[in-house]
């Protein structure tokens, strides 16, 4: 977000609406009205002193109305724009033309109630839709007591009441009469998969999010006793299911039942409920938490009529399964949850694929209009050492722990600092124009900040330092949220002494720390797509849209995948085929990869035997789409597998049942779900399985109402608008019947005699049964990604999945820049979902392509040519080949880094005999200090 | 009322500015346009700024 306010590219109109959208792809007309703030966002500092003064209260929208803020007010400190707002609809003034109390106590003068709507027209080439989602209405929350009963919340408003900016400040208290509530239940599906409300669909995320915040819950109170009830924990995405057995191990409980009744009861609520064995049960709870579901947002219909694009029929968005990203209004793109429900990981892929498809469109318009960032030129370091420490309490979120003041104050008594203070938020925008001023006015040339972690907020700092003319190596960034306030949360000295060692090692190290010159390098303008299914089609095709060159590589000899049969397959490789700027080498493998973003190399073998052809490829960016095959087990739950004509896979009865003839669809069939998935012999859940086997039941219905169709499960997953399935299959008969893993259903054929047995826990009976065929949902595994992974260095899961850089924030990027990865080979997923990734890691790809240069990490390794002897020890062992041997004058060998291949393992500088290579960013001079430093703490302690 | 007209070439309106509006407006620019971000309400971040630590990764980043 703080990215997004700080681009000199996006301008971002807040308080505005849409009032009407015309046009066509390359030039549509938006006229927008923007309301006022009535406060001048130049003048304002966000210092909150008006909110003090304001003596009107109104409801705090931010916290869910869960307690009472002002009518003038900013809704977090970290918001962005960081800019204070008038509520119209509460402040005195304007409502009844009194008060104006803010106005002089502003002392920036930012207050101005002469302010008017402002009209505007924006002239763009493409629309991206993204309004996200509404909320479930109360006439639905009022069947659950919700507003009868104040410890009835909802899950957002649970959200707030864990967040330490929330109205407890991050204390769980029952709103009733603010004690600490010990029993807590969740109650999943609500206004999701509920037709009396007219959400047939699974909103999808609310299991993972009901687990997430009884997780949270009970690391607020570990005495809490939570538990969970569900119909299905649809857990389905990737590496989701553990975080269920996580909870289960911290003895959340989880009960499949239907809610009947939530009725206030003495002081606590009452929570009716039955079981599937019929039974009705009664429980106390302190608070009950309504998992609420994603509704299409309150404007949908006006902005479908406004664009010209369809809703479905439950008002989000309607898309297509091949084209899951473009409305039916040509230029108009949709992304996100208005897309139908979804989380934030598939909610940023969206987002991507979606800029990729835009970006395409308007191609000839590129670069048009876009502002290059300047900064100022770098100032003279002087030879004086001069640190500023800046100590953040990320709201409580350190400082509830970590004696913050404590810690500033510590570096301020130390060598080289000149400057030491503590803030609120250090990542807000407003702390960027502090750090700034900060650095001008106390002429810093180092800059120490104690914070949280790096890795998210290390660019962020190091721009602010580029801003104010410092380079951005000449700064140190300390964990003190991760390394102290969240791992020592019940020791607060310690967390706090801890911080002062780190901090005090991070100063003896900033003294030591040199500005390092930033280098750019050219890029080679094509891709490397590798895999020629449904994904790397799509892949390759949205490159060549984008206007680069591209490669495709597929093992097979045709193209398709597993998708082959679909007309869409075939579309898309009739396009590729035409397309001149993708080359297809079929029948062909990556056989070696060398280079880095933007410059890499690739060797390319295609053919067999004695034929083999070998192609040299340059290229800029690298796709992975190598798919996964259908898994096929050879046990399932114990039982041993005999595939036959009557134990089948869902694959094999699909296909079955594209034949003719009635009797293709067998008279009676027990399906059997993770067949092979969610630990049975593979770790996760396949994904897919479920709405595939409730498809092939709806066949059979379809082909032979009478057939008898059992699904034995665990939970189904037909998540989002596949529920619509679900509910159809339960309606024309289809039988569903859970089964528990330590009461696991078996199976045999004997003589062409079938005999299925399982427990039936609406019967509470065990049944023996012998339909004609058995089919098994086997979920499936990723295509061979050992060697992929090997040659360009990039990580699998445990399960051989690609492992993307950020699950949440870089969904389709690798760790290693320049290569991303989309479809089978991330996860399993549908084919929509593969679509959508497939157009997600292009748009990624062309990135470095469009800028055309890419900027080296300053962090790399560095030879002293003078102390090398040239044993080449640093060449064999360097895994990037980012080291290469070079003549010196007197024609010694001497070893030089690439600069732009070494990705600054350092393995190098640890292994040289004689000390000859240093790190940029971690020279020996600069650890040795840290070391010492911290080794001069224990001495202090020791001494006191 | 004011009405001001802004018209360029190579720009693209994200509407909403939850994280799929801000991915998708940050992405733009990355790939050469100039992104009018439009959000009815006061801030952008959308729910996800409501949000106490979101799965799967349960840190807060943004
Ligand atoms: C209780 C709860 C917990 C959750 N926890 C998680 C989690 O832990 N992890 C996770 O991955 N997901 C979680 N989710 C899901 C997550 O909230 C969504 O995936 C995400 O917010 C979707 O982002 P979005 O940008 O599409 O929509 P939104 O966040 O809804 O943003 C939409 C934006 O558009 C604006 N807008 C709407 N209409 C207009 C208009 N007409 N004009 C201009 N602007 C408009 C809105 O003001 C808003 O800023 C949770 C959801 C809930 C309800
Ligand atoms: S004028 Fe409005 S915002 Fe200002 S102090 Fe009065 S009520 Fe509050
Ligand atoms: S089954 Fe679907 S609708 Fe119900 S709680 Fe789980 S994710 Fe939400």
């Amino acid at each position: 977000m703080v990215e997004a306010g700080r681009s000199p590219n996006i301008e971002i109109l807040t308080n505005a609406d849409l009032i009407s959208l015309k046009g066509k792809p390359g030039s549509f007309k938006a006229d927008i009205v923007q309301r006022p703030r009535y406060i001048n966002a130049d003048d304002c500092t966000a210092c909150g002193l008006c909110t003090t003064y304001c003596p009107r209260h109104q409801e705090d929208d931010y916290n869910e109305g869960l307690n009472i803020t002002r009518p003038i007010h900013i809704d977090y400190p970290q918001a962005v724009p960081a800019t204070y707002y008038i509520d119209p609809r509460s402040c005195l003034h304007l409502t009844h033309d009194t008060c104006q109390i803010c106005v002089p106590v502003c002392q920036s003068k930012a207050i101005d109630f002469s302010q008017q709507p402002e009209e505007m027209t924006l002239e763009v080439g493409a629309v991206i839709m993204s309004p996200g989602f509404g909320r479930i209405s109360e006439e639905t929350l009022a069947k659950y007591s919700y507003g009868k009963h104040p410890d009835v919340v909802t899950s957002i408003e649970f959200e707030r009441l864990l967040n330490p900016s929330g109205p407890f400040a991050g204390e769980v208290r029952c709103l009733s009469d603010n004690r600490h509530p010990h029993k807590i239940a969740f109650i999943q599906c609500v206004g999701s998969r509920d037709i009396g409300c007219n959400n047939g669909y699974c909103s999808s995320v609310c299991c993972m999010y009901a687990i997430k915040e009884a997780m949270v819950a009970k690391e607020h109170n570990p005495e809490a006793d939570i538990t969970v009830y569900y119909m299905d924990i649809r857990t389905q995405g990737k590496d989701f299911d553990a975080a269920q057995k996580r909870a289960l191990d911290k003895g959340i409980k989880f009960v499949r039942a239907k809610v009947a009744d939530i009725m206030p009861w003495g002081d606590h609520l009452r929570l009716t409920y039955s079981t599937l064995d019929g039974k009705h049960n009664f429980k106390p709870f302190d608070m009950v938490v309504l998992s609420v579901g994603l509704e299409s947002p309150p404007d949908a219909q006006k902005l479908a009529d406004m664009g010209g694009f369809k809703l479905n029929k439950y008002d989000f968005c309607a898309t297509d399964t091949f084209t899951p990203l473009a409305t039916s209004k040509d230029g108009i793109l949709v992304a996100g949850a208005f897309n139908g429900p979804m989380d934030i990981p598939e909610s940023v892929t969206q987002s991507s694929g979606a800029a990729g498809i835009a970006a395409g469109l308007i191609k000839k318009q590129r670069g048009k209009s876009l502002i290059h960032k300047t900064y100022p030129d770098e100032k003279e370091m002087g030879d004086d050492v001069r640190i500023g420490v800046f100590v953040c309490h990320c709201g409580i979120n350190i400082s509830s722990v970590v004696d913050v003041p404590k810690v500033s104050d510590y570096a301020g008594d130390m060598d080289g600092v000149v400057y030491y203070t503590e803030s609120l938020y250090s990542c807000s925008q407003d702390a960027q124009e502090v750090l700034k001023d900060k650095i001008k006015e106390h002429n810093l040339n180092r800059v120490v900040i104690a914070a949280c972690s790096p890795r998210t907020h290390e660019p962020l700092f190091q721009e602010t330092l580029k801003d104010a003319g410092l380079n951005r190596s000449l700064f140190e960034m300390v964990n003190i949220r991760d390394q102290c306030s969240w791992v020592h949360a019940n020791e607060p000295d310690a967390a706090t002494d801890k911080s002062k060692d780190l901090v005090r090692m991070a100063v003896a190290k900033a003294r030591h720390i040199q500005p390092l010159p930033e280098q750019t390098v050219p890029v080679t303008k094509s891709g490397l797509v590798v895999g020629g299914g449904i994904g790397g089609l799509t892949a390759a095709l949205n490159l060549a849209d984008q206007g680069f060159n591209c490669a495709l590589v597929e093992k097979q000899d045709t193209l398709g995948g597993n998708y082959k049969k679909l007309d869409h397959t075939k579309e898309l490789i009739a396009q590729v085929k035409k397309n001149k700027l993708v080359t297809v080498y079929t029948n062909s493998e990556l056989q070696q990869t060398s280079g880095f973003v933007g410059n890499f190399s690739s060797i390319i073998s295609s053919g067999k035997g004695a034929k083999v052809k070998e192609t040299t490829l340059d290229h800029g960016v690298i796709i992975i789409a190598t798919g996964a095959n259908e898994h096929r087990p050879e046990t399932v739950l114990g039982n041993t597998v005999k595939y036959s004509q009557n134990i089948v896979t869902q694959s094999e009865l699909a296909l079955q049942l594209e034949g003719k003839g009635k009797s293709r669809a067998p008279k009676s069939v027990v399906m059997i779900q993770c067949a092979g998935s969610r630990g049975d012999d593979l770790n996760y859940c396949s994904k897919t399985c479920c709405t595939t086997a409730v498809e092939n039941a709806l066949t059979i219905k379809k082909i032979n109402p009478d057939s008898q169709v059992i699904m034995l499960y665990r939970d189904i997953r037909t998540y989002g608008y596949a529920e619509d399935l679900y509910q159809e299959a339960r309606q024309k008969g289809v039988l569903f019947i859970p089964y528990e893993m330590d009461n696991k259903p078996s199976f045999a054929e004997k003589g062409g005699k079938i005999t299925v047995s399982f427990f039936d826990p609406i019967l509470q009976d065990d049944i023996t049964m012998n339909p004609q065929m058995v089919a098994l949902s086997v979920g499936m595994v990723p295509e061979e990604t050992d060697t992929l992974s090997k040659l360009l260095k990039v990580p699998v899961t445990a399960d051989k999945f690609f492992l993307e850089a950020h699950v949440k924030l870089r969904p389709v990027e690798l760790p290693v820049a320049g290569v991303y990865v989309c479809g089978l080979a991330h996860s399993p997923k549908p084919v929509n979902e593969i679509i959508v990734q497939a157009q997600a890691a292009s748009a990624k790809a062309a990135m470095p392509l469009v800028k055309g240069y890419v900027t080296v990490d300053p962090i790399v390794s560095n030879v002293d040519k003078g102390t090398c002897i040239g044993c080449r020890l640093c060449t064999s062992l360097c895994p990037y080949q980012a080291i290469q041997m070079v003549k010196d004058e007197n024609n010694k060998p001497k070893a030089e880094t690439i600069v732009a291949s070494c990705k600054a393992c350092g393995i190098c500088a640890s292994h040289c005999p004689t000390f000859a290579i240093s790190m940029g960013g971690f020279t020996n001079e600069q650890i040795n200090s840290q070391i010492e430093a911290f080794g001069s703490g224990i001495k202090e302690k020791e001494a006191a | 009322m004011a009405k001001a007209k802004k018209s360029r070439e190579g720009t693209v309106m994200v509407l909403g500015g939850g994280i799929a509006g801000v991915q998708a407006a940050l992405d733009l620019t990355d790939l050469g346009y100039y992104v009018y971000l439009v959000e009815k309400s006061p801030a952008i971040g959308g729910v996800m700024a409501q949000l106490d630590k979101t799965f799967p990764t349960n840190d807060c980043s943004l």
